[in-house]
């Protein structure tokens, strides 16, 4: 075997381990995330005198989030496509698209637990809320991991271009916002909608 | 010689151990069911040990005479032997398992001629507080009732989670705030036995130990009676001065109780409740 | 400025709390000036510290378990003197230190001892076993190892600067809780627990990774190494399982940071969660920890049995079903919560079930000693000894997995003897199996054998004195963690397991004095071919130690027993007719940074001293991205590097082109 096809089978191989490697570790995440959702489920009621979902949840601001986070998921998918032809002004602008649209979707957040907190229904409020506050606040936070990593990695394609490890970056990221993306669906359907309906 | 009689004093102490000799049909039962196990798993146990050794011995390298093949590795029919006869010990205990969980389930009621006495109990720190509705009257650190009589008790904590234990009787059961366990107890005959609370719970844990007295009739009568005369009466003010930490404490006796004291308890923890507490059980 | 922490936090309250903590800080200080006396500074950090290959970094993590063995032992001492002596007296503790004492015992020998202790093993063996040149993510494996050792440095902080948890080494709220206790200890406990927890999740991935990706070419899942079986199945238990503990350390803290309601008494909290929680994760970590004992065991017996290992079919098929069913009986670890009987009798049965694998692997290992030419290596030792007093837990164990009995035995000193009696026979003396089996591949040089077997009649008898007695004691009804008691009739049985303590502790002097006269006699048992016990496993045909890239030329497997095979064949320490250049990762500061800079932030988290935890959370957040964002972390080997290496071993040798 040449050194150069040596090379990139070799590359091949790590990327290969890093996206298995990155897939294990988004099912501990999903563990956790699932564990969140149990003891959401358990303690929906203990509301301890306070409010309860139907109370709190504004049905509009959720589906303003989710359509945020899909869509948002839709253009780091051009992202992705763009980064297979080479092209990496268009990679760099999906990215900022989806960082605006995932910032948004934090801003939003953080905005309805202010509310919350302001009306007295915070997380030491209740058991309730404090299932509500951590499961959808753990999704929140890995949100902002994610768009911290956007930001990085668009210095990274601006400093280094489409390389091999930068692509394989891109690859494991997508993986995680879309991962984020499920668990939202999750959450909407489990917490959001039953609270309201 | 020292060993031998060390070894038969601890015989003889065993004999009497809580759970060798429970003094009610609960643990009798509960101790049988080990007994039961305990002989099954010899036919696993006593194999294993012995032939572990004597292989030990007749394979050793420097016994020649034993026939030695290295590259012996499969058998189709010990293979199965040894995933069979695990997984048959397996399935007669599990029928065992089944049985015996849902006859001796703590919640269910011993079936009796006579009614159950009801006690409800409250784990402190560090103490049990026993409180007799039927009566009126409630005791710290004695539960009395009268042998033969079922003893139906209605367990909740007021502090951290606690386990209510009487090793002679009838196993334990976890206390915990906001919630009520149950169980039930009796004793055969008339005796004193320790119960104690065996899970931790702070730095009087180890002195958290309470008497356990089963009496004749006649004498659970006098008992009553003597616990209506006590000076003290258990009510809001002087519960929440007893249930401040403190150990050791004394027996003592309360001449009357405030109605629905033990509920009032539990619901302090759940009153803010929309939905009923998250109990184990009712 | 200092959050709560003050100068109250030193252990100047009691003789026996400040001399704790002049040990731990002397020791540290000993350490130090060693080093520095050697002018080995240099060379620890770039050879040792920052190193990213796998056989240093597991180098590094057994020594950390004998160290935490060392003081987790300690406390065990402790306890076991104090419980003789404390009838009707607060025996020789000050009030409640052994209430610490339990917590730590238990937090260091699982967390700190064991799973480093196994994550080191794997870490040298099996990417010799697989034949690849270092695990898949060498920085993340730095990584993990200096995650666990800042929790084990927390725990070590406890000692001198505030108080460790007295909830046990399981945490219970609402006593771990704020209102019951707002002090430091349970804090210590929390983030030890999590830091090292990341540590373990990653490396869970790491092997996993590395074991199904980075095979030898011909080396079959069904050609495995029943370690590396039992080190794939354990890994992938881990990365399934710590989430679990994660979620319940992390809501234990968050109660009593931000005053939340997950396991209060009031306001909705609900504290049967917690026991659920950790015991989805606690059930699979003990198996995470028996497994690759296990496996251990599955190869010292075939090597000192001189034979074929019996059954590897069935124990590939045992190992993974027991992977799987462990995920199925938590609830057996709480009974009494008070769950109706269908849901009781339900776990109990899958207990049972799960005791079916485990005996079939008993049996395959006595059916590996049948007719073989045993000889007794300390390791082989070990393993009898293991097989003859496991089966006494395990039997134990089915005895408290039938719920109704479990109502007269839980939390009594039956349950302590039942898993002491699981983990020291099982895990325990597996992983000194394997640390006598293996030493020499990783240090050139064999353990001296006398001082092994020595060691290993101290446990055994050791073992039995101190904990039949527990057993009988759980009969008569006395609880787990008491401080002191009021029955006389249970002194005499404390003071057995006490002096069984004692042959213990020789024991343990046993394995120091090995190592000490192993280092001194190194020259004369150098291990000059690699192979020092006829071996039939691919880490055998490396040379002892093995070089940084472990093989020259990757071997092709075509057998269940590579080794043995090419030793048979002939083609054993054939020398290759050519070399490549071989890449190696670069080795890197981040690991040992993060690491740092996690433990600070845990002790910063603790005290409340909120910039100090934000700086680190940030320098750790810049080190990271610095490093992932880094795409020259190799170096490369010449081929003629390479040759050099090679060749001065084939001089070693003796062998011919």
């Amino acid at each position: 075997m040449s050194i150069a096809t040596a090379h990139e089978s070799e590359a091949a191989a790590t990327h290969e381990q890093r996206a298995l490697g990155f897939w294990l570790y988004l099912m501990s995440d999903a563990v956790i995330f699932a564990l969140l959702f149990a003891t959401y489920v358990i303690m929906v009621n203990n509301t301890a005198g306070g409010p309860a979902g139907r109370d709190l949840f504004d049905l509009r601001n959720a589906g303003i989030e989710t359509a945020l986070l899909l869509v948002s998921s839709t253009t780091f998918g051009f992202a992705s496509l763009a980064s297979k032809t080479g092209n990496r002004g268009a990679v760099i602008a999906w990215l900022v698209v989806t960082f605006v649209l995932g910032a948004g979707f934090v801003f939003l957040e953080l905005r309805e637990f202010a509310g919350m907190i302001a009306a007295g229904a915070g997380p030491d409020r209740s058991g309730f809320l404090s299932a509500f506050f951590t499961l959808v606040g753990t999704h929140g936070l890995h949100v902002s991991m994610g768009l911290a990593w956007i930001v990085v990695l668009c210095g990274q394609v601006m400093l280094k271009g489409l390389s091999v490890p930068v692509v394989s970056r891109l690859f494991r990221l997508g993986l995680f916002w879309h991962f984020l993306d499920i668990a939202w669906v999750g959450i909407f359907s489990i917490v959001y909608l039953p609270g309201l309906l | 010689m020292g060993v031998g009689t060390a070894l038969l004093a601890g015989a003889c102490d065993l004999r009497q151990a809580a759970v060798i000799d429970p003094k009610g049909p609960i643990a009798l039962a509960q101790r049988d069911l080990l007994f039961d196990a305990f002989v099954v798993m010899m036919v696993v146990v006593v194999p294993v040990i012995i032939l572990t050794l004597a292989f030990a011995w007749r394979y050793r390298r420097t016994n020649t005479s034993a026939t030695y093949a290295p590259k012996w590795a499969e058998s189709v029919r010990l293979d199965t032997f040894v995933w069979i006869v695990p997984a048959l010990i397996v399935v007669a205990v599990a029928v065992l398992v089944w049985r015996s969980t849902h006859k001796l389930d703590p919640y269910r009621p011993i079936a009796s001629s006579v009614p159950p006495l009801e006690v409800q109990v409250v784990a402190q720190d560090w103490k049990w507080l026993f409180i007799y509705p039927e009566q009126g009257v409630a005791a710290v650190n004695q539960l009395a009732f009268p042998n033969g009589r079922p003893v139906s008790l209605r367990i909740t904590s007021d502090t951290v989670m606690n386990s209510f234990y009487v090793p002679q009787l009838a196993g334990q059961i976890y206390a915990m705030a906001g919630m009520q366990t149950r169980l039930q107890l009796l004793a055969d005959q008339p005796g004193k036995f320790v119960g104690r609370n065996s899970m931790y719970s702070g730095g009087g844990f180890s002195d958290q130990h309470f008497e356990v007295v089963s009496l004749t009739p006649g004498e659970f009568d006098a008992w009553v009676a003597k616990a209506k005369q006590a000076p003290a009466k258990l009510d809001a003010a002087s519960y929440a001065a007893l249930a401040a930490k403190s150990r050791r404490n004394p027996i003592a006796f309360y001449s009357a109780v405030e109605p629905k004291l033990f509920d009032s308890i539990i619901a302090k923890y759940t009153h803010d409740h929309a939905a009923p507490a998250a109990a184990p059980r009712r | 400025m200092f959050g709560r922490l003050t100068i109250e936090a030193l252990p100047l309250y009691s003789a026996i709390a400040a001399g704790g903590a002049a040990v731990t800080v002397g020791g540290a200080l000993l350490v130090a000036i060693v080093i520095t006396w050697l002018g080995a500074w240099r060379y620890l950090w770039t050879d040792w510290l920052t190193s990213v290959d796998h056989k240093r970094i597991g180098i590094m993590y057994i020594v950390l378990a004998l160290i935490m063995l060392l003081r987790g032992f300690v406390d065990a001492i402790m306890m076991r003197a104090q419980q003789a002596m404390a009838l009707d007296s607060g025996g020789y503790l000050p009030p409640e230190h052994f209430d610490q004492i339990f917590s730590s015992h238990g937090t260091i020998m699982i967390f700190f001892m064991a799973m480093p202790f196994m994550t080191g093993l794997i870490n040298i063996i099996v990417p010799l076993q697989i034949g690849t040149r270092d695990v898949a993510f060498p920085f993340l494996n730095s990584l993990s190892l200096w995650l666990t050792a800042s929790g084990a440095g927390l725990v070590m902080v406890s000692l001198v600067i505030g108080k460790f948890s007295t909830a046990g080494w399981t945490g219970y709220p609402p006593y771990s809780g704020a209102e019951a206790n707002p002090g430091v200890g349970v804090d210590y406990w929390i983030w030890a627990i999590l830091i090292s927890g990341v540590g373990s999740t990653l490396s869970g991935i790491n092997f996993v990774v590395t074991i199904l990706k980075r095979r030898a070419p011909g080396m079959t899942l069904m050609r495995m190494t029943p370690f590396t079986w039992t080190a794939l199945c354990s890994s992938v238990l881990m990365i399934f399982a710590f989430p679990a503990l994660t979620v319940a350390c992390a809501l234990l803290a968050l109660d009593r940071l931000f005053g939340m309601h997950f396991f209060t008494n009031a306001h909705g909290g609900n504290m049967m969660n917690y026991p659920n929680l950790f015991w989805i994760w606690g059930h699979p970590e003990v198996y995470i920890l028996i497994l690759p004992a296990f496996g251990i065991f599955s190869e010292v017996v075939a090597t000192f049995a001189r034979k074929r290992l019996f059954g590897y079919e069935s124990l590939v098929y045992a190992t993974a079903s027991i992977a799987i069913l462990s995920f199925t009986v938590w609830l057996h670890h709480f009974f009494t919560m008070g769950s109706s009987p269908n849901v009781n009798a339900f776990f109990g049965i899958t207990t049972m079930i799960i005791a079916v694998p485990t005996g079939v692997k008993v049996f395959n290992w006595l059916l590996t000693m049948y007719r073989g030419r045993i000889d007794f290596h300390p390791s082989m030792a070990w393993t009898v000894g293991f097989m003859v007093t496991f089966v006494i837990g395990g039997m134990t164990g089915v005895l408290l997995a039938i719920p109704s009995a479990d109502f007269l035995m839980h939390n009594t000193t039956f349950l302590v003897a039942h898993f002491h009696n699981m983990i020291i026979p099982g895990v325990l003396f597996g992983y000194l199996a394997g640390y006598m089996y293996w030493f020499p591949k990783a240090f050139g040089f064999a353990l001296d054998r006398k001082w092994g077997l020595a060691s290993f009649w101290c446990w055994m008898i050791g073992f039995y004195l101190a904990f039949m007695p527990l057993y009988l004691l759980g009969f008569k009804g006395m609880p787990r963690r008491m401080e002191q008691y009021n029955d006389p009739s249970w002194q005499p049985y404390l003071m057995v397991a006490a002096a069984g303590a004692a042959v213990v502790l020789l024991g343990i002097a046993c394995l120091a004095i090995q190592l000490i006269v192993s280092i001194r006699d190194r020259r004369k048992t150098a291990d000059v071919t690699g192979d020092p016990f006829d071996g039939r496993t691919l880490e055998w045909a490396t040379a002892s130690p093995p070089p940084a890239y472990n093989f020259a030329v990757l071997p092709e497997v075509g057998d269940r027993e590579p080794f043995l095979d090419m030793k048979e064949r002939g083609t054993a320490y054939r020398r290759p007719t050519a070399y490549e250049d071989i890449h190696l990762p670069k080795n890197s500061p981040v690991g040992v940074i993060v690491g740092l800079m996690a433990g600070v932030m845990g002790f910063a988290l603790i005290w409340y001293i909120w910039w100090l935890a934000a700086v680190c959370g940030l320098v750790m957040w810049i080190a990271l991205i610095a490093r992932s964002s880094d795409d020259d972390a190799e170096f490369r080997l010449s081929a003629a590097e390479v040759k050099q290496i090679e060749d001065a071993r084939y001089r070693r040798i003796g062998s011919r082109a």
